[in-house]
């Protein structure tokens, strides 16, 4: 039994905060959160994988008595890229209203707050 | 706040975060054991209702009202993109002059693989629920595919093929034949979203009762979703000019 596949997953969300933190630019930062969320579609991937397992797709070749791995938690994976596509696009629709009005998209720059 | 002082603060409170979870870690069932009591029981669920794409019957089957969820999701966030991506009252919408240089070989594979790429969405959308895919991810594939003009430099033509009205309109029609289903589910079924259809033999094309019929729904709304997002982008990049003085600058240096 190992547990290092799921110390990936959480390993890219970590590392996608780190990036957020130190990100210079707003758009960088954005991306970042989508690393980050890429790190939680590895760990659930990973929960749900089962050794000699192959896709949960009844067919020629799977049976209910074949070994899959667990579809509950790719289903939860579809969602969660339909939400990380949602919050990115919206972000990024907010990163170009502040790049419009205030000329700048590096976040120490936003300092000021706009009268 | 330095940065510096930042990222130190930053690695403190991660080194906590890392602690837990590398407690939490070993208190997990393995990676790749074979105790799945979620995976049997969805199977075997999924089995019953003759839906040989596991996934797809977890979806729109045994927790479609979370995924009518998800669907209003992808749909409020274009509502805000639309919202926050608009003219200001000091832009202006110009006609964009050909910019750039396409090689040939880009617009030609364009034009290639086109109606390939929308066909093929078309039938991830269709066949669902027997083989992988299904309404998120076909609608996904069309809405890339018609995008294509875009990367073979037809601009102007992605616009006149792209009638933005028509799919603020199929969207919400898409999102209504989620909510029709769900409805008629109540009516007939007496539970929302029950899986009130014929269910068919497993494998057939017209098996799983509602699950197609969802996965269609779905993908209508989810194509149109990025078709109007990608629009909204596209539209500041290219077709609107900033009101700051730099920009113009630009113009008159290129023309």
């Amino acid at each position: 039994m190992s547990y290092y596949p799921y110390a990936v997953g959480l390993a890219i969300v970590l590392l996608g905060i780190i990036g957020i933190a130190r990100s210079r630019d707003l758009v960088h930062a954005v991306v970042c959160l989508s690393i980050s969320q890429s790190g939680t579609y590895v760990l659930l991937l990973a929960v749900g994988f089962d050794r000699g397992g192959v896709a949960p797709i009844f067919g020629s070749t799977v049976s209910r008595s074949t070994r899959v791995v667990d579809p509950v938690v790719q289903a939860l994976t579809l969602t969660d890229i339909v939400v990380s596509a949602a919050v990115t696009s919206m972000l990024l629709a907010v990163v170009l209203q502040i790049a419009k009005r205030r000329d700048t998209v590096d976040p120490d720059q936003l300092r000021s707050l706009e009268g | 706040m330095t940065p510096r002082v930042r990222l130190v603060m930053l690695l403190v409170g991660l080194a906590g975060v890392v602690v837990m979870l590398a407690t939490a870690l070993p208190e997990l069932p393995g990676f790749g054991g074979h105790t799945h009591p979620y995976r049997d029981r969805a199977m075997t669920a999924a089995y019953h209702q003759s839906t040989a794409n596991a996934v797809a019957s977890v979806n729109f089957d045994q927790r479609a009202f979370d995924t009518f969820g998800e669907e209003t999701i992808l749909i409020a966030s274009v509502m805000g993109v639309a919202a926050l991506v608009r003219r200001l009252p000091e832009e202006q919408r110009r006609e964009r002059r050909q910019r750039g240089h396409v090689l040939e070989s880009t617009r030609w594979a364009a034009t290639v693989f086109l109606p390939l790429t929308v066909l093929l969405g078309a039938d991830v959308v269709t066949h669902g629920a027997i083989t992988p895919g299904g309404g998120f991810q076909g609608g996904a594939i069309a809405a890339t595919g018609i995008h294509l003009l875009y990367l073979g430099g037809r601009y102007r033509l992605l616009e006149r093929l792209r009638p933005l009205a028509l799919f603020e309109v199929t969207e919400a029609a898409g999102l209504a034949g989620f909510l029709a289903v769900a409805v008629t589910g109540l009516a007939v079924a007496g539970s929302v979203l029950a899986n009130f259809l014929p269910r068919g033999q497993l494998t057939q094309l017209l098996s799983a009762g509602t699950v197609p019929a969802l996965n269609f729904a779905v993908g209508v709304a989810v194509a149109s979703s990025i078709i109007l997002l990608i629009a909204g982008f596209l539209e500041q990049a290219l077709a609107i000019t900033g009101h700051r003085s730099d920009s113009q600058a630009d113009d008159e240096a290129a023309s």
